[in-house]
């Protein structure tokens, strides 16, 4: 009953540290304190309120340019939040047709999906995202594609393997001899059977983007200031972190307790949903 | 056995194939080179001298082929900004990029294998869903702010290891940590999965019956057992490490093969990207090839195959 409680509390913490994410990130314009790009040259570097020398004005204080580290801080959650929730859709799509595909139909089809996920695999992913938001130039669309075009292997991994297993089910032989279309066994029987796997998947793939587009940002080949991207954040704030390491705690803070708990979400979630353990 | 490694193989040098032509994309994709590498101050004429230095005026597929070839007898171009052949910007960084490598893999092993035997010994214990809630949270933290961290606490405030450069083994320490974190937690998962199935199955039984001792069981038998999807898994996430290393370069300012990319992506240095892309990615796939050996060798079962 102990090992039953410990994993339920972890996995209610990581859905309500999501949805916590999720709402801030959705209420951002009506809860922020300041507009998150005003510029206070008088006001740099203000530590936060709890701090000494902090000022009642701004509870995270300021960053070097003066602009209020909290409302920054809650725009930043619009950004990840995007960015995990977009790359999900997009290499999700990739991902499964690919895995449902090469799963269903074997043979010449399969090899080729395999073909497909060794070299993604074997692509160093953040040099060759790096190169990619390098040379188109960085916005908040390349990132997200970038992602998105890179991250769908696990997808097609999982959907593969489950579609493997669910072919030779009896429910399937019944959706054939009832005189169904090959469409309409893939999307309505197989799919459906294989998509609580593909949820686990999601959780992951979203913790992973979320973390790659905060790196990718923190090497200056992200999304583009001045939008306070978490990552970003870090960067700019790094040369101050000596002498005020709050400046890099608070949106690493941020960024490392999302990430959590969409993992300790995915955990539960696998466990609730009888996900494979390759998920 | 010999035919599943010989497709292997071929699977291999198909990917690599695969991989030379997007390196070789890759570096197309912002459209004309020439007008990136003179930058915006260049004249029209001065790109035009640059486009014919370069071979950027040669048809695509003629410049594809050129790429190809040269990259198969170990020419992987000049660079733009150090004027020297690109293999060589690489062979000089590698022993950097290696070290750090293999010393985040040994303290990842080093952490790993201890916690997933003693997680799989307790297992649906408190111990052993606290070890696991540890590995959960190696997975959230995100390395770069990880490395800023340790710089603050143990560079800075304790000032027990230097913050950056690789003048020194020391130098090594933190960023092996740091990089050490990414690895940990798949480690364990397998390590702890292995040992529960070994634990579970007859042979343990066997030895239980026979009068041994616990330790000889666990360490002798079951992790024997346990051990080879771990050293399997081991291999290749040592190629996610060496290509995972360039943002603990950039934040140690380790000058090794990923800073290199780095460095050569912000600064326009096409014949570099795409060598250090390939590279890496040649490394991999020769790690995950090595691994498929590995368990093949270790694992008589897989032999007869």
């Amino acid at each position: 009953m102990t090992k039953l409680s410990l994993r339920n509390v972890t996995t209610w913490i990581g859905a309500i540290i999501v949805l916590g994410v999720l709402l801030v990130g959705l209420l951002a314009p009506w809860i922020t304190p300041a507009d998150p790009f005003a510029q206070d040259l008088n006001m740099r570097m203000v530590p936060p309120s709890f701090m000494e020398g902090g000022s009642p004005d701004h509870f995270l204080g300021t960053d070097q340019q003066g602009r209020d580290y909290f409302s920054r801080l809650i725009y930043g959650a619009r950004i990840s939040m995007l960015i995990g929730i977009a790359t999900v859709i997009t290499s999700g799509l990739i991902g499964t047709t690919l895995g449902v595909l090469g799963g269903f139909f074997g043979g010449r089809v399969d090899d080729v999906v395999m073909f497909a996920i060794t070299t993604r695999l074997s692509i160093p992913l953040i040099l060759v995202a790096l190169a990619v938001v390098g040379l188109i130039g960085s916005s908040l669309t390349v990132v997200v594609l970038t992602l998105g075009l890179l991250l769908w292997d696990r997808f097609a991994v999982v959907a593969r393997s489950t579609t493997m297993q669910v072919r030779t089910l009896d429910y399937i032989a019944a959706a054939w001899c009832a005189g169904a279309s090959r469409a309409h066994v893939l999307l309505r029987e197989v799919l459906p059977n294989i998509a609580h796997h593909l949820v686990v998947v999601s959780t992951l793939e979203a913790a992973l983007a979320i973390l790659l587009e905060a790196a990718l940002s923190f090497l200056g080949l992200g999304v583009p200031p001045p939008l306070p991207s978490w990552g970003l954040m870090i960067s700019e704030a790094k040369d101050y972190m000596f002498f005020s390491p709050w400046v890099i705690m608070v949106p690493g803070i941020a960024l490392f307790v999302l990430v959590l708990g969409i993992n300790l979400l995915g955990d539960g979630l696998r466990d609730w949903l009888g996900a494979s353990r390759d998920a | 056995m010999l035919t599943f490694l010989a497709r292997r193989a071929l699977l291999a040098v198909l990917v690599t194939i695969t991989v030379l032509t997007i390196s070789f994309a890759l570096t197309r994709l912002s459209g004309d080179l020439a007008t990136a590498i003179a930058g915006p101050q260049a004249t029209a004429a001065d790109i035009a001298i640059i486009r014919e230095a370069y071979g950027l005026d040669r048809p695509l597929v003629v410049q594809f082929f050129d790429w190809v070839g040269s990259a198969l007898h170990g020419d992987l171009g000049r660079s733009y900004l150090y004027h020297e052949p690109t293999a060589d910007l690489i062979r000089v960084r590698l022993p950097v990029t290696l070290t750090l490598g293999v010393t985040g893999l040994v303290i990842a092993l080093v952490v790993a294998i201890p916690l997933g035997i003693l997680a799989a010994m307790r297992e649906g214990t408190a111990l052993d869903r606290a070890i696991m809630v540890v590995a959960v949270i190696g997975q959230a933290m995100p390395s770069f702010w990880l490395g800023l961290l340790l710089i603050i606490v143990f560079g800075l405030r304790l000032g027990w290891l230097p913050i950056s450069g690789n003048d020194s083994w020391d130098g090594y320490v933190l960023p092996g940590i740091v990089l050490a974190f990414s690895a940990i937690p798949a480690l364990m998962r397998l390590t702890r999965g292995g040992m529960v199935d070994a634990l579970a199955s007859d042979y343990i039984r066997t030895a239980r019956a026979k009068g041994l001792g616990r330790p000889v069981i666990v360490l002798k038998h079951a992790l024997r057992n346990a051990a080879m999807p771990v050293v399997a898994v081991a291999a290749v996430q040592l190629g996610f490490m060496l290509s995972g290393s360039i943002v603990i370069e950039s934040v140690f300012s380790l000058k090794g093969v990923g800073y290199l990319g780095w460095e050569s992506i912000s600064k326009n240095d096409f014949p570099v990207v795409q060598a250090v892309v390939l590279f890496l990615a040649v490394v991999y796939i020769a790690l995950t090839l090595l691994a498929d050996l590995l368990n093949a060798v270790l694992d008589p079962r897989l032999r007869s195959q």
